[in-house]
């Protein structure tokens, strides 16, 4: 200990407040001008310290892990909860589908009738998003052995994603039904009202030219509808979804922003038919 | 080190300290708030997947030394833990220096009222400070920063030095009589 004399000694604790303030003015202003300094400090200072959190870092991961473990128990039991209640609309649903599919057995007997054969179809890796001429479009890779042409059908596990426009030897590309140009005909499933679905480059397309006297409800199914010849008829496409300024717009089943495998079907029909934008021979023509 | 008076024996006649074993031992009280607030901190600091409770650490323990034992915290040391804050949290530097600083000021400055009061003055006390301490730490940070950055944070994180508070005060008062029980011992 160094010796002071008691009066200096005094004078120097009541200095030594205002010195520090304006220390601390004085770093607050240097870490302005030279605002790398705190950046090194703070590195030499997580080097110093980094053995210290290396040798707590098993009792740390314990907390971590509990912490986890009791927000998880939290989620459980109103996952359970949810569950539960999906359960039990799950089990309504489950006999609803066995009454019908009893009456629509018994129905089939007595009318006699022919079962639409089911459509051949190709599953095909999307492999790039956009590009062409479309905002919205994807490419698939196919190969030469498949006989795919221009306006198959394009469904993904849940519903209904576009429509095959361009056909190369190894490729195939998808109009996706949320672009601009596409025009897809619908039915709204309640109503059975036909309209059309035409694409705003949005997420979500938008309904046009329904008939009058009909309002597409929210939460609507949408389905294609066979006018034209160009989709057959009942495919899954949506849910009616009224936009804030009440405009009716369709939340797609298909997940087209993360779509990685679609299946094309070939229904056989030939309705309205993308025009080539390029001359070159329809590459199956000789099949059908 | 500062708990070793647990361990002297109250019964029989003590022995003097020798020269250099009482000023180790003189010195380790001293040291002790500074060392136990910093490392206090930086355990605080460590990368647990919780709000960094630093800040809110650090108030408690500076505003209980410079309330009940302002020799051992003296400005300098506030201002070497202002400056650990600032490093340990992301905050411009300077601001948690400056306002460690204040809080030390104040408590120093109104340390004989409060030393009469009972411990729930004090922590309401601890609170209102905590909060203004809080409040002039963010406007501090926007300050330096040179834009308005949320309060919403800096107002949990004084809640959260409110709340630990009383825990931090438990011990450090245990550690506090035992140091005044050491020094009172011939």
């Amino acid at each position: 200990m160094i010796r002071l004399s008691i009066p200096l000694r005094q004078a120097l604790a009541r200095l030594s407040l205002p010195l520090m303030i304006a220390a601390a003015f004085g770093i607050m202003l240097l870490g302005k001008a030279d605002t790398l300094l705190a950046e090194r400090l703070r590195t030499h200072l997580s080097d110093a310290l980094s053995p210290i959190y290396a040798a707590l870092a098993e009792p740390m991961g314990a907390v971590r892990s509990a912490i986890e473990e009791i927000r998880s128990l939290a989620t459980l039991r109103e996952e359970n909860a949810q569950l539960r209640e999906e359960n039990e609309r799950l089990r309504r649903w489950h006999a609803t589908a066995l009454a019908l599919e009893t009456e629509n057995d018994m129905l089939r007997r007595q009318l006699n009738f022919l079962p639409e054969a089911a459509p051949a179809f190709v599953t095909a890796q999307v492999v790039a998003d956009g590009g062409g001429t479309y905002a919205r479009a994807v490419l698939l890779a196919t190969g030469p052995q498949h006989s795919i042409r221009k306006g198959q059908v394009a469904l993904d596990e849940r519903g209904f994603v576009g429509r095959v426009t361009e056909v190369g030897n190894r490729s195939a590309r998808v109009l996706l039904a949320t672009d601009m140009n596409s025009r897809i005909p619908v039915t709204l499933e309640s109503s059975r009202a036909r309209a059309i679905m035409s694409g705003t480059n949005g997420a979500r397309p938008r309904l046009a030219h329904w008939p009058e006297g009909v309002i597409p409800v929210d939460g609507e199914r949408i389905v294609t509808s066979a006018e034209a010849g160009a989709f057959p008829a009942g495919l899954p496409v949506g849910i009616v979804r009224l936009s804030s300024q009440g405009v009716p717009e369709v939340e797609l089943f298909a997940r087209l922003d993360r779509l990685d495998v679609v299946r094309l079907f070939d229904y056989g029909l030939r309705g309205i038919i993308p025009p080539e934008a390029v001359a070159r021979p329809e590459p199956r023509s000789g099949r059908r | 080190m500062a708990l070793s008076p647990f361990r002297r024996p109250d019964h029989g006649r003590p022995a003097p300290a020798p020269g250099l074993v009482r000023r180790i031992d003189a010195f380790a009280r001293l040291a002790f708030p500074g060392f136990s607030t910093a490392f206090l901190m930086v355990l605080a600091a460590a990368p647990v997947s919780l709000p960094s409770p630093v800040f809110a650490v650090t108030l408690p323990c500076v505003a209980f030394w410079s309330l009940f034992r302002p020799g051992a915290m003296m400005p300098p040391v506030v201002f070497l833990l202002g400056l650990l804050m600032d490093l340990l949290t992301l905050a411009p530097l300077g601001s948690g220096v400056l306002v460690l600083l204040a809080l030390h000021a104040a408590a120093v400055r109104f340390r004989r009222f409060f030393a009469r009061q009972s411990f729930l003055a004090v922590w309401l006390a601890f609170c209102a400070a905590a909060l203004g301490a809080a409040c002039f730490y963010w406007a501090l940070q926007s300050l330096l920063a040179l834009r308005l950055s949320p309060i919403a944070p800096a107002l949990h994180a004084a809640l959260l030095s409110c709340g630990l508070y009383p825990a931090i005060a438990l011990v450090l008062t245990r550690v506090h009589e035992a140091m005044r029980h050491a020094e009172n011992a011939p």
